[in-house]
């Protein structure tokens, strides 16, 4: 049961990188990016590595997401 | 952009992920996380303050004076606790060997300089990761 919910975590992680890199709007690049840590997250509990989870989930998926909307909002939204 | 909802949830909930970022800085050497994460969560606490209200309610929280002088006194007190180990006859960072006292394993005061070490790397992360987001936000000045 457990092999199921990892391999789709490790799925839905391919999609997510591939999208980041294939968007154009800049903004959705990073909602998806924010969705990578997230699932990264999840992940690395999944391989007991707790505390890099806790890094991934507050880094990763909050203050980066934060830095890089801010980053967006000085210059331009589009490529 | 004032948003009721993200402003009574964010209310509701930065002291709660203010008290676990401490909990996991000072639990580090108990339990999993440490100074790193439990600095990265309650950064990521001063964070959302200033982007769920306004920017002056997260300076409140927070002065830019205060932020740096917290960040360069991490680094300062991390330095010291080392050179209070040489003083006392160890190594550098050295912890039982220089005499820091131990105390009762599995304890919360159970693990000597670590306790010390971690404590002051929580503040710097915290700090630093507000004092990056307000500078991005407010630009050069």
């Amino acid at each position: 049961m457990i092999e199921i919910l990892n391999i789709l975590l490790l799925l839905f992680l391919i999609v997510c990188a591939v999208g980041v890199a294939y968007i154009r709007d800049l903004l959705s690049a990073v909602i998806l990016f924010s969705s990578f840590g997230l699932i990264m997250a999840i992940i690395w509990q999944q391989l007991s590595a707790p505390d890099v989870a806790m890094v991934e989930a507050a880094l990763g998926t909050g203050v980066v997401s934060l830095l890089l909307i801010a980053a967006i909002s000085k210059t331009r939204r589009t490529e | 952009m004032e948003d009721q909802i993200t402003r009574i949830t964010s209310r509701l909930v930065v002291p709660f992920i203010q008290v676990y970022g401490i909990y996991i800085i000072l639990h580090g050497h108990l339990s999993p996380g440490g100074s790193f994460s439990g600095g990265a969560i309650f950064g990521a606490s001063l964070v959302l303050v200033a982007l769920s209200f306004n920017l002056e309610a997260g300076s409140k929280q927070i002065p830019h004076n205060a932020a740096s002088v917290l960040e360069s006194g991490g680094a300062l007190g991390y330095l010291i606790t080392g050179l209070v180990a040489i003083a006392l006859g160890g190594y550098y960072l050295s912890n039982k060997a220089a005499g820091f006292p131990m105390g009762e394993a599995g304890s919360l005061f159970s693990a000597g300089a670590i306790f010390i070490i971690t404590l002051f790397v929580g503040i710097k992360v915290a700090s630093t990761i507000a004092t990056l987001f307000y500078y991005i936000i407010e630009g050069e000045k």
